[in-house]
């Protein structure tokens, strides 16, 4: 396993426990509000969409496009300075919501605006694994 | 529901020295600000019945503003700190015309400032402003401000055909007015070479897109319109004021493109009874070039999609059709985090008094000055006036 230590680990709370369990177990999971149908990323305690609390854990697609990327070439902090250039995107998934991450396996200067991309999951430790996506090829899927 | 119309004025205006000031923590900056200001408005401490001020990140209180009455040794009756992103430096001053026009207090002075250069390490800084993104959600991912910023600015050139060259226009004329303010941080011209060339930060962001680090405070007086006469300095009139807040985390914003700055413009000018066109001039939030751009658009200066060609146009620098940033802005004047807008508000007051100097617009009678904070999250616009009319 590559070397994390020092960066930026997400600590699970109740509410946002089951989404990264789900990211443990390499499956990307988002609320699905039976109520009005919504999903929602991120977790929450009611929908966002009609304040109802019928919400259920589901596996989603994965897929989703770039809606816009920067290269962070002055790294936030030393544990990621080995990674300059990194993409930050934010992808908007399939299903509808929109989340931060990276873009990886790939040049960072390939990305832009609208490439299609699918999820992934990097293990940081035997904890904790980070959603991140890299180009989807198109056409034969 | 009553107006607040120009039933409030800005009565006294003051800055610290600005850039970089190692002499004094951020807790004396604050002080000095006070200090300055109530020189300006030829008033003594015992006549102030309310303060607020901002926390800083270099000398954080618990309860700030509580500590600075202390240090002063005043005993206001409205005393509150406030979070101040450059959105809700302005919010409280809406909050503050509110408490006075409702009696809660008389004389109010807003003082904010921090020593983010002097009193932080560049990686401190750095980490605490990227704190800003979601804990979970956001910062493993290993973004800056600049990212968040830079996400902004690509969308709008995907979606525009934006360049970066006219994000690099905005740099250039913010450094073109603070070369004729002896105050600024940086006064050496640049040019749209200079910035494109500068060091990327983060794409499409270079070093001359993003912010100055500074130390300074920044300070203002507010009191009723009735009480306003009776100051040495022409009142500068509240006649718009209003918000928009559209999100906290980038990544959970409606629009990339388009801000809650299209509700707070549109909630200042139906108070003000102004449209765009009356505006002398405007400061708009700069801490990366993009903003501004975006600013330009949803308060109805320029067409969506059109802030490129409007800044190219020469529009936005003094001898324009809309003069931005007359003092510099962050990008040039100085940038010490939470009280980074008091800077654009003293210096309106300044242009509104005609006490502008070199970089005066001349005639200048009504204003926009408008701030966000977070990740173009939260906005307020202001609509000033040298009249009450």
């Amino acid at each position: 396993m590559t070397d994390h230590s020092g960066k930026i680990f997400p600590v699970p709370t109740p509410e946002t426990a089951p989404y990264w369990q789900g990211c443990h177990e390499h499956e990307l999971r988002l609320q699905h509000c039976r109520g009005c149908g919504q999903y929602q990323f991120y977790p929450r305690i009611i929908c966002s969409g009609c304040m109802g609390d019928d919400l259920q854990w589901v596996a989603v697609s994965g897929v989703g496009e770039v809606l816009s990327f920067t290269l962070v070439r002055r790294a936030v902090s030393a544990a990621y300075s080995s990674e300059v250039p990194y993409v930050v995107a934010l992808i908007q998934l399939r299903e509808g919501p929109t989340m931060m991450s990276n873009v990886v396996e790939c040049d960072p200067e390939s990305v832009a605006v609208g490439m299609p991309v699918t999820v992934l999951f990097e293990d940081w430790s035997d904890a904790v694994s980070i959603p991140k996506f890299r180009p989807r090829l198109t056409g034969g899927e | 529901m009553e107006s607040l119309r120009g039933k409030v004025a800005i009565v006294g205006a003051a800055d610290t020295q600005v850039g970089i000031v190692p002499e004094l923590g951020a807790t004396q900056l604050c002080i000095d600000a006070v200090r300055r200001v109530l020189d300006d408005a030829g008033i003594g401490k015992d006549q102030v019945d309310g303060l607020v001020t901002c926390n800083s990140m270099a000398e954080p209180y618990m309860y700030h503003a509580e500590a600075m009455a202390e240090y002063l040794q005043i005993f206001p009756r409205y005393c509150i700190s406030v979070g101040a992103g450059g959105g809700t430096t302005f919010s409280i001053l809406h909050h503050v015309a509110s408490a006075i026009v409702t009696g809660l207090c008389d004389t109010v002075v807003i003082s904010m400032a921090d020593s983010l250069r002097s009193g932080l390490s560049r990686e401190q800084a750095l980490l605490m402003q990227s704190a800003t993104g979601h804990a979970q959600f956001e910062q493993p991912y290993g973004a800056t401000v600049p990212a968040y910023y830079a996400l902004i600015a690509r969308a709008h050139m995907a979606r525009y055909g934006t360049t970066q060259e006219q994000f690099a226009r905005i740099a250039v004329a913010c450094r073109k007015h603070a070369s004729l303010n002896p105050s600024a941080q940086m006064r050496d011209l640049i040019t749209v070479e200079d910035v494109v060339n500068s060091r990327m930060i983060a794409d499409p962001l270079h070093l001359l897109d993003c912010s100055l680090v500074s130390d300074g405070g920044s300070a203002v007086i507010l009191t009723s319109a009735e009480r306003a006469k009776d100051f040495p300095h022409p009142p500068v009139y509240l006649l718009g004021v209003g918000e928009g807040h559209g999100h906290e985390h980038i990544s959970q914003a409606q629009s990339l493109t388009t801000s809650a700055a299209v509700e707070s413009g549109q909630r200042a000018y139906a108070m003000a009874g102004l449209g765009p066109a009356d505006m002398d001039f405007a400061q708009l939030y700069d801490c990366f070039t993009p903003t501004v751009l975006l600013e330009l658009e949803d308060l109805g200066f320029c067409e969506k999609g059109e802030g490129g060609a409007f800044v190219e146009s020469g529009a936005i620098e003094l001898g324009g059709v809309l003069p931005v940033n007359t003092h510099g802005g962050l990008l040039s004047h100085c940038h010490p985090g939470n009280p980074g807008s008091m800077f654009a508000l003293t210096e309106t007051v300044m242009q509104l008094r005609a006490q502008a100097g070199e970089r005066q617009v001349a005639g200048a009678e009504v204003a926009m000055v408008h701030g966000q904070g977070g990740i173009m999250s939260s906005h307020t616009s202001l609509i000033l006036g040298r009249e009450n009319a």
